[in-house]
């Protein structure tokens, strides 16, 4: 393929190729927000179908690793956004230094993902066979604030008495949870590895103020799965909290 | 040399985002341990929504770009739109208590 420098032979100009593929870019985004949106969807109507086995699933989420999850995730949209700026601007040396930034915090919320993950198992919350809704109420660890365990307890019997199938919708919420999270978490890893080889080629310094559409169109991505979490925080960890 | 009619948005605007998400997670956060009642999922998704208005207009730069990347997001939002708008008018519509989506009993037996 014929190519000069940056611009291959069938752009006349290199703005011309930056917004064909920005547009390009944002087309795929359509499709993403179409295909996380089925999955919002059948969380609405089971939501709604089983309202009190979703409450009780929701507070067995850990807040504090859900909420730092959020800011590490903001935090790093923000280094995301200034490695752009950097690209547009020409400060070659610090474009490498926010993508960095940004790969350590993207792979900090995966972190967190992990030991949230790993609690689950360790509470019987993972669908299958071993599922119990009642088992960590029933077995709490040395850790856990009592007084939470106790409510957590009284909120189980009372949505036992209304619905005699919490442990099933319970586990729709969990099967839910992983597959949304899951979905999201694995677009994290496909984020990452943008951003490794992003890192390599900034490097070297192939960006630059005419030249930085890797950058940019990476960074519409990875701010994408950003919001695709800015909604799955209230709508799994937030929704059964007011007591 | 190509003309450049891409919009550079300062540090200080990214900045400036960047504390405005972060005190809306904060006020989600606070807002979820108090009883709205029947708006607590409306204040949850409001803020959401607002958030998430702040990362396309000023992370995404849609805020600045042309008519065509626009009309694109309105696009995707128009779909999801109508994907959910019609999706949960048949839930809705059904014969009583169809929306309850009675399960197949058999499904959970694991």
């Amino acid at each position: 393929m014929h190519r000069t420098g940056e611009l291959f032979g069938h752009f006349q100009t290199l703005e011309q190729q930056r917004e064909s593929a920005t547009f390009g870019m944002w087309v795929f985004l359509a499709t993403e927000v179409l295909f996380f949106g089925g999955m919002f969807l059948t969380y609405t109507i089971n939501r709604h179908a089983y309202f009190t086995a979703f409450g009780v699933g929701s507070n067995d989420l850990d807040i504090t690793l859900g909420t730092t999850n959020t800011l590490v995730l903001i935090l790093s949209s923000f280094t995301m956004a200034m490695a752009v700026w950097c690209a547009q601007t020409g400060k070659k040396k610090l474009v490498p230094l926010f993508l960095v930034l940004t790969l350590v915090l993207g792979c900090a919320f995966l972190g967190i993902k992990f030991v949230e993950y790993k609690q689950k198992f360790h509470h019987h919350l993972v669908p299958g066979r071993s599922f119990d809704i009642s088992y960590h109420v029933n077995h709490p660890a040395p850790g856990d604030d009592p007084k939470e365990i106790a409510f957590e307890k009284e909120e189980l019997a009372k949505a036992l008495a209304s619905d005699p199938d919490t442990n099933s919708h319970a586990q729709l919420y969990f099967s839910l949870y992983f597959a949304m999270t899951g979905l999201h978490a694995l677009h994290m890893v496909v984020g990452a590895g943008l951003v490794m080889w992003l890192i390599g080629a900034s490097l070297k310094g192939r960006f630059t103020p005419h030249y930085h559409t890797p950058v940019e169109n990476i960074g519409l991505y990875w701010h994408f799965v950003d919001i695709v979490w800015i909604y799955l925080f209230p709508l799994f960890y937030l929704i059964d909290r007011h007591r | 040399m190509p003309e450049h009619s891409e919009h550079i948005v300062s540090p200080k605007i990214y900045f400036t985002i960047f504390i405005a998400l972060v005190i809306g997670t904060s006020l989600t956060t606070w807002a979820a341990f108090q009883n709205f009642g029947p708006f607590n999922i409306v204040i949850a998704l409001g803020i959401a929504t607002a958030k998430a208005t702040l990362v396309v207009l000023f992370f995404m730069h849609a805020r600045y770009s042309v008519g065509r990347t626009r009309l694109v997001i309105v696009c995707a939002i128009f779909w999801l739109a109508i994907m959910l708008a019609l999706t949960l008018a048949d839930y809705q519509t059904r014969q009583p208590r169809m929306s309850r989506l009675v399960p197949p009993a058999v499904f959970y037996r694991v």
